[in-house]
């Protein structure tokens, strides 16, 4: 498996195995966290405008059915 | 000379940002995807072991590109806030607010990968050498910027205070280039060097280089997916705005 003989010696990484692998997994997770915050980020922004869309629709339509 | 200011007027509409930088985002995805896997895979996996330092120094492949972009993120920020504080563009004021918590990520990451790495290699994991720390400076001095855009209620005065910290900030940024240099302690000499060649075998060098050509393209992709989300954000009440829920 490429410049090592085998899985089990690329998971070792020649006893450095710990570093390599936490420096690596809390890289990629703070990668994964930085694209994942702004996109859910915008959908609550559009989430809490459709909302305040439809409050405003429901209101405009029972202010006309009201009694005057 | 009439387009230019036609141009530069147009790029600070924040909608006009919006609506463009749309199309940017699946191609600077697609690139930061393909270059960071293959980088990874072959960093990982295929390049060679160092005489010295084993595999340990498989970190480099992104202890490196992540401070590289943590150094070149600063400048973005900087030069950001300035536009920002010149010209009052909003838009500038908005690509300042977002580079800044991006910036002190990339920072931490390669401060952490750095302390990883300096356990095997130098036997601790933190020393107070002048590299590391006017990394950490720089980490302080994002943090900074982020803490000052919520420390006021309007959105211009945040802008300015923290543009002039940023502004302020940047005698940081000549000193970490050199620290490796002026003050020759514990931290390597830089490995990549704009003038000559990388101080480093080709079949290692190689994945390295793919792996920073693939942070900037992740840079730039998370930076515009921030600004985005702040552009909605500050616009909400607008009518373009309020029709893109619709």
């Amino acid at each position: 498996m490429g410049y090592f003989d085998s899985f089990a010696d690329f998971v070792a990484m020649g006893g450095h195995g710990p570093y390599v692998w936490s420096a690596y997994g809390v890289s990629l997770s703070v990668l994964l966290w930085l694209v994942l915050r702004p996109i859910g980020r915008r959908r609550q922004i559009l989430r809490q405008l459709k909302r305040q869309q439809r409050r405003q629709v429901t209101a405009a339509v029972e202010g006309r059915n009201s009694p005057t | 000379m009439a387009s230019f200011y036609q141009w530069f007027h147009r790029m600070g509409s924040p909608r006009w940002f919006y609506e463009k930088s749309g199309r940017w985002l699946p191609w600077l995805a697609a690139a930061a995807f393909l270059l960071i896997g293959t980088g990874l895979i072959w960093g990982l996996v295929f390049a060679p072991e160092d005489a010295r330092q084993g595999n340990s120094f498989r970190i480099i492949y992104i202890h490196v590109p992540a401070a590289f972009l943590a150094l070149a993120g600063y400048y973005v920020m900087a030069v950001a806030g300035a536009i920002g504080l010149i010209w009052k563009m909003k838009l500038a004021d908005m690509v300042m607010k977002s580079a800044a918590p991006l910036g002190a990520a990339l920072t931490f990451v390669a401060l952490f990968t750095g302390a990883v790495w300096g356990k095997p290699t130098w036997g601790t994991y933190w020393v107070w050498d002048a590299r590391i720390t006017s990394m950490l400076v720089l980490l302080f001095l994002y943090l900074g910027v982020m803490a000052l855009q919520h420390a006021y209620n309007s959105l211009d005065t945040a802008a300015r205070a923290s543009a002039l910290l940023a502004l302020v900030g940047t005698v940081n940024i000549p000193i970490i280039y050199k620290s490796v240099d002026w003050w020759y302690t514990l931290h390597q000499p830089a490995t990549i060097k704009l003038t000559g060649a990388p101080s480093m075998h080709p079949d290692m060098f190689r994945p390295l280089l793919l792996m920073i050509l693939g942070f900037y393209a992740f840079y730039a992709l998370v930076l515009i997916l921030n600004t985005r989300a702040e552009i909605l954000h500050r616009e909400r009440r607008t009518g373009w705005v309020q029709s893109l829920s619709e």
